[in-house]
């Protein structure tokens, strides 16, 4: 396995190969995971979500920069939206980190959702965990621009920060419900706009409301990210978080979570690869939904068939 | 299980300020279907060779419309063999002369679309050429 000794041993061209490896799921992409899964677990796992234009990736930029002059070696797990018509994609995160791209303890990466629709890519979270292997003391992974229930970043990162921009009026009630319950932390970006105030008002209210009784009350700090204001304040915050999650034994909850939920979802998929390459493009199954389309038979009733005929196989 | 996706990093280099066309193309290569990598304006060799190798893309297509091609564009394609990156396809785009085609070729730009050319010839190129 040269290349993952080219990737552990440094090389940056053996990381990009990896993950494309891994994300196009070619056939040594298990190997490799397997072979660097001991070397990972030791990065911290910041996730940036929040709405289209909100910000996203100029405060990365930012946020990076700061962590890079403390000495930090940063991975960026940038998304995008791939086309649902064409699979295509364009990923811009890139032009507003450009003064990153050549820093040697900064390696970034693009990724298009290719048809996951949690705000992520089903392969973000091995991306990652390639980059931890690689030595990065923080990998930040930056979602697709999110509505309201782009809700995955939070089951793959340890901390979460959910960026705002005052002036969206009452659409803030509508994301109440979603994107708002999963912050750690809160940046109102673009802060020198009308309308933050009553956006930080409504942010407290929110949090006044939160039942749960945590232990953290999530900060919200302001940013005028383009100008660089506010972003050591944001930076304070985030380490705050992580020092909390480190001391109250959340981060090793949220982490033993976090592999729970991994290793259930690769048996999921697992189980529904066996099921369209065995189940679905079989005869007999398609004998099956014809008697149930001339109502013959019921949907329920070819369900418990084929998981029946499954479970005992 | 192997999914095969195009990836084409769409790199402005050096100091014209017009990315129209760039944003023309990357706009046709998302609808063929490959993951476009857009870095905009202004970057020197060193970022678009350092965003190449990040993103390990298939192809590194280059707009330029200041006159600089015969020095960006082969310095490019030097440093991108540099970093063991030899399997790339490079090519162009722009206001360039045909006169200077040949000598872009011979450094290693595979190919160069000048104005009025088809996006679907580029699409296409990259399709048949890409390895």
């Amino acid at each position: 396995m040269d290349l993952v000794k080219e990737l552990l041993n440094g090389s940056r061209l053996a990381l990009a190969r990896a993950i494309t490896a891994v994300e196009s799921e070619y056939d040594e992409a298990i190997d490799i995971m397997k072979a660097i899964y001991p070397k990972t677990g030791r990065a911290r796992i910041l996730g940036i979500t929040g709405a289209p234009g909100a910000g996203k990736s100029t405060l990365t930029d930012k946020l990076v920069k700061q962590y890079v002059k403390a000495g930090k070696k940063v991975g960026i797990v940038a998304v995008d939206p791939t086309s649902p018509f064409s699979g295509g994609a364009i990923l811009g995160d890139r032009i507003r980190m450009n003064d990153l791209a050549t820093n040697e303890n900064v390696f970034i990466r693009s990724m298009g959702t290719r048809g996951s629709l949690g705000g992520l890519s089903k392969k973000s979270s091995d991306v990652v965990k390639l980059m931890d292997a690689f030595g990065m003391d923080l990998i930040i992974i930056e979602t697709v621009g999110v509505g309201q229930s782009e809700v995955d970043i939070v089951k793959n990162a340890d901390s979460t920060l959910v960026v705002l921009v005052p002036g969206l009026g009452d659409d803030i009630q509508a994301i109440k419900a979603g994107i708002l319950e999963i912050g750690d932390v809160f940046a109102i970006n673009k802060a020198d706009r009308d309308g933050c105030d009553k956006l930080n008002v409504e942010i407290e209210m929110m949090l006044d409301l939160d039942s749960r009784k945590l232990a953290w009350r999530p900060p919200i700090k302001r940013t005028i990210a383009s100008q660089d204001v506010g972003v050591e304040e944001l930076v304070e915050s985030l380490d705050d978080h992580f020092e909390y999650l480190e001391d109250s034994g959340e981060l090793q909850k949220r982490r033993a979570e976090r592999t729970r939920d991994e290793i259930i979802a690769m048996i999921n998929e697992q189980i529904g690869r066996y099921i369209a390459d065995k189940i679905v493009s079989s005869d007999s199954f398609a004998e099956q939904v014809e008697a149930v389309n001339r109502r013959e038979s019921d949907p329920y009733s070819v369900v418990f068939n084929v998981t029946d005929k499954v479970l005992k196989a | 299980m192997a999914e095969k996706r195009i990836r084409v990093l769409v790199a402005k280099p050096g100091l014209d300020g017009h990315d129209r066309g760039a944003k023309v193309v990357a706009r046709a290569l998302r609808d063929a279907g490959f993951e476009v990598i857009y870095t905009g304006l202004r970057q020197t060799p060193e970022q678009i060779v350092e965003a190449a190798l990040q993103e390990d893309v298939n192809v590194v297509a280059l707009s330029l419309l200041s006159g600089a091609h015969n020095t960006l564009f082969p310095k490019i394609v030097d440093m991108l063999h540099e970093k063991g990156m030899n399997d790339v396809l490079v090519i162009g785009g722009g206001v360039i002369p045909d006169a200077d085609i040949p000598g872009l070729e011979k450094a290693g730009i595979a190919a160069v679309f000048t104005p009025g050319t088809p996006t679907s010839d580029v699409v296409d190129f990259i399709k048949k050429n890409v390895k």
